[in-house]
């Protein structure tokens, strides 16, 4: 946890977190001052849909549920998000706003990475940038993956 | 029972023909899953079954359906079953009431290969009605707790409401010598538990793939992307176990139903290494 020539460090830092093993600590440098911790309460909202998407969050102890919710009815939770996972996408793609809510089932501790600073980190080293994005591409299967089979209902059968 | 002109022939004799046993208990498992404990009839005991072996339950005058044994292989003389109302048979099997009759012929099939699993780290991968077949496994692992290495469970079901042996499996979360993860599909706000494939909890799973046995049971679907899943992180294939369903008719390798590429699932299987399996399980047409 401590770097050369620095002092001891209690602070968490991202490469804790496994999403972010093997970065470059340049990289790792340059978006530090964008990162902060986050803490939630059980029944904490951490977004609501609709709302910008200004963080790239990462999952350090608790958990996470991504709601959805329908005209009516009660919110469904479609998806639980625990430790050493990361959250959304949706501060990549346009227009950067959440597509779902999410909400701490827990008490919750989190990496926040702002939005803009990370994009532009990412322009700016692009093997860095093609590296987070290799990184996020396997959630995103998984999730979809998820999401095919949820829809064929299978122990329904 | 008796055909005219013919003796009857004896309970067991016969690979056709049922043994008459009694309900003794019906549990509600969720709203259209029951788990029923029979009994053989007076001065008799139900034949030793393996755990992942499957009866053929009947019931006169409707129909004939395979449901794998869930009872615990220490207490002998209860055979259990947990039934899901999927269509008439079953629903006529669902609804037999504590004195009413159910036919029982088998058990049939290959079941866990217990005999591998002592000094292995176990991880057992259930869907939801999957996990009956696998809790006689699981029960027979308990009973003898310290020839095992590592016990993992991983039990998914469709929503919380569709979670069979609640109970149980609560009992089971109180154990400090085995680890279960329980998730569901989809929730309200009343679970706080997980939600998300089978899959998606493998990773906080603990064992040593190495020295790991796995047994899966569920969904197809759910089986396929779970052995892969348990082979990419280093489980060796031969050391995957896979219950496949199929409809089973006669039970004894006759009638073809159940056939599954070169098997017949009823006599070859149920139970198959995801090794001898795993390229047929990606063929649609088989």
């Amino acid at each position: 946890m401590t770097a050369t020539g620095s002092p001891p460090s209690d602070r968490p830092r991202l490469d804790d977190h496994p999403f972010f093993h093997g970065f470059e600590p340049e990289f790792l440098r340059r978006l530090e001052p964008a990162v902060s911790e986050r803490t939630l309460d059980p029944d904490a909202i951490l977004f609501r849909e609709g709302t910008p998407a200004r963080a790239f969050y990462l999952v350090r102890d608790g958990k996470i549920a991504l709601e959805l919710h329908s005209p009516g009815g009660p919110p469904l939770t479609i998806q639980t998000v625990g430790p050493r996972e990361v959250i959304g996408w949706s501060w990549l793609v346009p227009p950067h706003r959440w597509r779902f809510d999410a909400r701490a089932l827990k008490a919750t501790r989190l990496f926040a990475i702002e939005a803009g600073p990370l994009r532009a980190a990412i322009d700016a080293e692009p093997l860095q940038g093609l590296r987070l994005l290799r990184q996020l591409l396997p959630v995103l299967a998984e999730r979809l993956e998820m999401a095919r089979v949820q829809v064929l209902d299978v122990h329904r059968r | 029972m008796s055909i005219v002109g013919e003796a009857a022939p004896a309970a067991g004799s016969n690979p056709w023909w049922p043994t008459p046993y009694r309900v003794e208990r019906r549990v509600a498992e969720t709203g259209d899953t029951v788990t029923l404990t029979l009994r053989a009839p007076t001065g008799t005991a139900p034949p030793a079954f393996a755990p992942g072996q499957f009866n053929m339950l009947y019931r006169f005058g409707v129909g004939e359906a395979a449901i794998s044994i869930a009872g615990d292989p220490a207490r002998p003389t209860e055979l259990v079953h947990t039934v899901r109302v999927a269509g008439k048979v079953t629903e006529s099997i669902a609804g037999a009431a504590p004195g009413e009759t159910v036919g029982v012929r088998g058990p049939y099939g290959t079941g866990w290969p217990m005999d591998d699993l002592p000094g292995r780290d176990v991880v057992v991968v259930a869907g939801g009605l999957g996990l009956p077949p696998l809790r006689p496994a699981l029960l027979a692992i308990l009973a003898r707790r310290e020839r095992y290495g590592r016990l993992e469970v991983i039990y998914g079901a469709r929503s919380p409401k569709d979670l069979v042996f609640y109970d149980e499996v609560q009992a089971w979360r109180r154990r400090d010598d085995l680890r279960i993860q329980v998730t569901v599909d989809a929730a309200g706000r009343d679970w706080y538990g997980d939600v998300g494939l089978v899959t998606a909890r493998l990773p906080d799973a603990r064992f040593e793939p190495a020295r790991t046995s796995a047994l899966l049971c569920g969904p197809e679907i759910m089986l396929r992307l779970t052995a892969r899943a348990l082979e990419q992180a280093g489980v060796p294939p031969e050391r995957i176990f896979l219950s496949m369903e199929r409809n089973m008719k006669c039970a004894i390798g006759l009638c073809g139903h159940c056939q599954f590429g070169p098997d017949f699932v009823c006599r070859t299987g149920p139970v198959f290494p995801y090794a001898a399996v795993r390229d047929r399980l990606d063929r649609r047409e088989v």
